[in-house]
């Protein structure tokens, strides 16, 4: 076990623990971001930059700080170290230069995008970044290509996370036929020759991606994320383990994820029979209204019971207290 | 005259042949190696010799391989940098091409020294003519029986191959070049785990630049502490610089560290002073990625001292006065040079080989050369100039790998000197935008 | 020239050249030799490396294509596009550029009709290819022609040499695992 102090809090986690996922195990506004990182996939992370962290002290035996900004998701904890993040202005203020370098080539394009509401990279840029940009050169495109019926690929708004490369070579085995090409900023996700991203898996490339540049073409321009309603579902899958999250609008599915936890990685990978061919009510047995507390805009949409307070719900009147303990119409939070 | 330890026979006909070479005295730190050393023995004159990594960073080479992990039953391996590609470098091609057999006698003795069986020499694949002399050489030794099972009848076994890259300055970063030379793309690694502990394949790996492994046989022959007797200070032994530019006498010089920067430019036994007459304007001592410093810091330091060709002189003032040693890719620039356009041609030159991986450096790197391009080019504005010094800090020091302060470190060092010429880019971008157009103010200097 | 639906073969003499390149990696890491059977394939089929060879470089070592399209497109030596039976690589970074880079190109553009970056001239013998820098800095302004450097082109006469030499050069240079050169714009599939 290693102890760390991260922005004043001390916690002790396993040997090898990141930087991050030790974050993480203390929770709430002092994680760092992570565009690239996804626990899942082994070699994801170090790329984007967005979780670098000052090592303030870098163990007991060695205290000396480490001399420039560590990317917290791939460097492991020392006994010892002192981690500052949201307490160290120079982190913050690289993490702004980060926000900018990665909008200069983002088209922006986020009214018609359909990950918008539930897009890392927005997220990102409406925490961590400044609201005017210094670029004013000309924005980059690419060639547009068709890799399927099944997913979309919009490459101006990619931020070159890896992800979708890890997803197809660990979890669609032996499939890979995209990959990253070219090099530099006109490095690109693409399939050289025309080719169609498909195997039984191929679909969890959506789920992955933290932007917009892969999305389900089976729900495109259907409805704004935040119009729909996630609910738990699952079903008896020979192929997966068939626990999916459905967004309904109104009484219609449309479209299939798998869940992900607070942090936006996958739980349990799904099928494309699962995610792009079972659309009715009537294929799931239904669990219950997903809970996502990373994407403010779908919790604001009170799919679920509001969440009260406790202290509120201390100080309303006596007879309110008894009609609720009666009648719970609401589920009790902290 | 100083001496020369790597260079002496490089002009005797016939020295890239095994038997000219040996005629020479090639081959003799092999023999005293493997016969009558250990490899941690080995390991202790390269330490004592104060030699210092010859690619750029000038990290000492005898600690670098202190530091290899020896777990049981794992191969080890020496891997030869030989991907020179840092503009105004190019003393590693003619090493290489006129001594393949200095490097091999390197190889071996090095890989010795560190127990490795099977090792590499990674050329920039725009050398396949210099990775065919060096593949004949290679020939040669192992028909001599210096390289192969059992060398010299020591025990001792050693393969030797060369591989070629593809046209790529980032596989110059020793753990891009590992990823290449495992068939993949030049994509630096995190770290750690440093190539020590799992390089090559995952097994722990010594990657050096060709000079440093040049130097190993005669740290060997004449025993480390005779090495650290060249050169000042914590500079020893000699150093290949490749001179360039504007100079009368361009070309590579192996000169003893120590050496007067201004004796080297002006000198006729060196540079032969500036062509055509003109003045020094200014000077890129350590390779493209290294701080520009003008005329009058490159000669003597801020403090008023003589600049030297050592790691600390030319670092002397950090910064804001001083520069790097680096690769000693050597670029002078008389009074004619626009340096908005030099520095412009050296960000596009990062732009291009940044690999894409990690997001400061591929978007920076463009974002800059594109500024730079506006500003040589006259459509330049004021507030570019900051913006430029503003997207070179955001890169430093950010990024996965060292391209990222490579190509920062230019585009700030030259806003810092030279910041007037890149302010008559804008008031007078007209002008300035013509080809060949030459800056009339005159120079800064801090 | 496009790529024709017969499927590319690597000749015998670059057969046992791979097997013996693939022989300096671990049995299990024959992906290594990416780099250099990739060299090879140029020099075999005209310059550059259509998709079809390098399904083939694919098939040679075990990979999946995609595992060759993502190296190819990396490192800048290889022409993903048919080219003129020369290539002429001019380097234009920051030490050739103080030398007249700049003004080489320009010539070599006005002498061949080609254009950088574009296709090759319209006699096919000239594809025009700006590259960073060659390591020759001391000897520039500099132009490589496959293996071959040409140095300190800053007088028309060393320009006209170069390309007089390259004009007579049917094939090109044999490779050290062949008996004659091939010929230089010919993709033999």
């Amino acid at each position: 076990m290693a102890k760390i102090t991260f922005d004043g809090i001390e916690i002790e986690v396993p040997d090898g623990t990141t930087i991050l996922n030790a974050a993480r195990l203390i929770g709430g506004p002092i994680v760092p971001p992570a565009m690239c990182y996804y626990t899942p996939l082994k070699g994801s992370g170090g790329k984007c930059r967005a979780c670098l962290v000052k090592v303030a002290a870098g163990s007991t035996k060695d205290p000396r700080p480490m001399p420039k900004l560590v990317a917290s998701c791939i460097t492991t904890v020392q006994d010892g170290m002192v981690v500052e993040n949201t307490i160290n202005d120079s982190v913050l203020d690289v993490r702004k230069g980060i926000v900018e370098m990665l909008l200069i080539n983002h088209p922006l394009d986020c009214p018609v995008c359909d990950q918008a509401g539930e897009c890392d990279l927005q997220n990102f840029a409406f925490e961590h970044g400044v609201s005017t940009t210094r670029y004013q050169e000309e924005r980059r495109t690419f060639e547009k290509i068709d890799i399927g019926p099944l997913i979309q690929l919009h490459m101006t708004r990619c931020i070159l996370c890896y992800r979708c490369v890890y997803t197809a070579d660990q979890i669609a085995k032996g499939d890979r036929v995209h990959g990253v090409l070219g090099r530099g900023d006109a490095a690109e996700i693409g399939t050289y020759i025309e080719n169609i991203i498909d195997n039984d898996f191929s679909g969890n490339v959506i789920d992955v991606c933290p932007v917009g540049a892969l999305t389900d073409k089976t729900w495109r321009f259907k409805s704004r994320v935040w119009f729909t309603k996630p609910v738990n579902a699952h079903r008896d899958c020979p192929k997966c383990a068939g626990n999916v999250v459905l967004w309904y609008k109104g009484n219609e599915v449309l479209r299939t994820t798998a869940r992900k936890d607070q942090y936006g990685e996958v739980k349990e990978w799904i099928c494309n029979e699962c995610r792009f061919e079972k659309k009715e009510t009537s294929d799931w047995t239904i669990e219950g209204p997903a809970h996502i507390d990373r994407s403010s805009v779908i919790s604001a949409n009170h799919y679920e019971l509001p969440v009260l307070n406790q202290s509120v719900i201390d100080d309303l009147p006596a007879s309110t207290q008894r009609e609720l303990e009666q009648n719970p119409p609401l589920k009790l939070g902290n | 005259m100083g001496r020369k330890l790597l260079t002496e026979h490089i002009n005797v006909e016939g020295i890239d042949t095994l038997d000219v070479y040996r005629k020479h005295g090639g081959y003799r730190s092999v023999e005293k190696a493997l016969k009558t050393m250990t490899p941690e023995e080995v390991v202790e004159e390269v330490k004592k010799s104060g030699l210092r990594g010859r690619g750029g960073a000038g990290f000492p080479t005898g600690l670098k391989w202190s530091f290899l992990a020896k777990p049981e039953g794992v191969p080890r391996h020496l891997v030869c940098n030989a991907d020179e590609s840092e503009p105004g470098t190019f003393k590693d091609r003619q090493l290489m091409a006129k001594l393949p057999h200095l490097l091999i006698e390197g190889m071996i003795t090095g890989s010795y020294a560190l127990g490795a069986n099977t090792s590499y020499i990674y050329i920039r694949g725009e050398l396949l003519y210099v990775l065919r002399i060096l593949e004949k050489a290679i020939a040669e030794a192992y028909a001599a029986g210096l390289l192969g099972k059992n060398i010299l009848g020591s025990g001792y076994d050693l393969d030797l191959y060369v591989h070629p890259g593809g046209g790529a300055y980032i596989c110059g970063e020793e753990t891009a070049l590992l990823e290449s030379l495992e068939g993949k793309r030049g994509n630096p690694r995190n770290k750690p785990p440093f190539p020590a502990v799992q390089g090559l394949w995952a097994r722990p790996t010594v990657v050096n630049n060709v000079e440093s492994i040049a130097a190993v046989p005669v740290i060997v022959n004449e025993g480390g502490d005779e090495y650290a007797k060249i050169g000042v200070g914590k500079s020893t032994g000699t150093k290949l610089i490749s001179a360039c530019g504007h100079l009368n006498n361009p070309g590579i010089y192996e000169i003893e560290l120590g050496l007067p920067v201004e004796e080297f430019i002006y000198s006729d036994e060196y540079c032969g002073g500036i062509w055509k007459g003109r003045e020094l304007k200014a000077v890129v001592a350590g390779g493209s990625s290294v701080p520009i410093l003008p005329k009058e810091l490159i000669l003597k330091t801020a403090a008023g001292a003589n600049r030297l060709m050592t790691y600390e002189s030319l670092s002397d003032g950090g910064f804001v006065t001083g520069t790097m040693l680096g690769s000693g890719g050597f670029i002078a620039m008389d009074e004619t040079t626009c340096i908005v356009r030099n520095t412009w041609n050296f960000s596009r030159f990062y732009h291009h080989e940044s690999c894409g991986q990690c997001s400061p450096c591929r978007e920076g790197t463009g974002w800059m050369e594109k500024v730079l391009h506006r500003l040589e080019h006259g459509h330049g504005r004021m507030e570019d100039i900051d913006l430029l010094v503003s997207v070179a800090k955001q890169i430093e020091g950010n990024t996965i790998c060292p391209l990222g302060e490579a190509a920062a470190w230019p585009v700030a060092a030259a806003v810092r000197h030279f910041r007037d010429e890149f302010e008559w880019h804008v008031t007078h971008a007209k002008a300035a935008a013509q080809p060949g157009a030459v800056y009339p103010g005159t120079l800064v200097t801090v | 020239m496009e790529s024709t639906a017969v499927k590319p073969q690597f000749s015998e003499a670059a057969q046992a050249e791979i097997a013996r390149i693939c022989k300096q990696y671990p049995d299990d890491r024959r992906k290594s030799a990416m780099l250099p059977v990739l060299h090879i394939a140029q020099a075999e089929f005209g310059g550059w490396v259509s998709p079809e060879v390098q399904d083939l470089v694919a098939d040679v070592l075990g990979v999946k294509p995609i595992e060759v399209y993502e190296v190819s497109s990396f490192y800048t030596m290889f022409n993903l596009k048919p080219v003129g039976r020369h290539v002429l690589e001019i380097c234009r970074t920051g030490p050739c550029m103080l030398r007249g880079s700049d003004e080489l190109t320009a010539q070599l553009e006005r002498i061949t009709g080609a254009k950088v970056g574009g296709p090759a001239s319209e006699d096919g013998l000239f594809t025009l290819k700006e590259v960073e820098c060659l390591a020759a800095c001391g000897f520039a302004p500099i132009v490589q022609v496959r293996e071959q450097y040409y140095e300190q082109l800053d007088t028309p006469a060393a320009v006209d040499a170069m390309l007089a030499e390259l004009r007579n050069q049917v094939h090109r240079p044999a490779l050290p695992w062949e008996e004659n050169g091939l010929p230089n714009a010919v993709a033999r599939n």
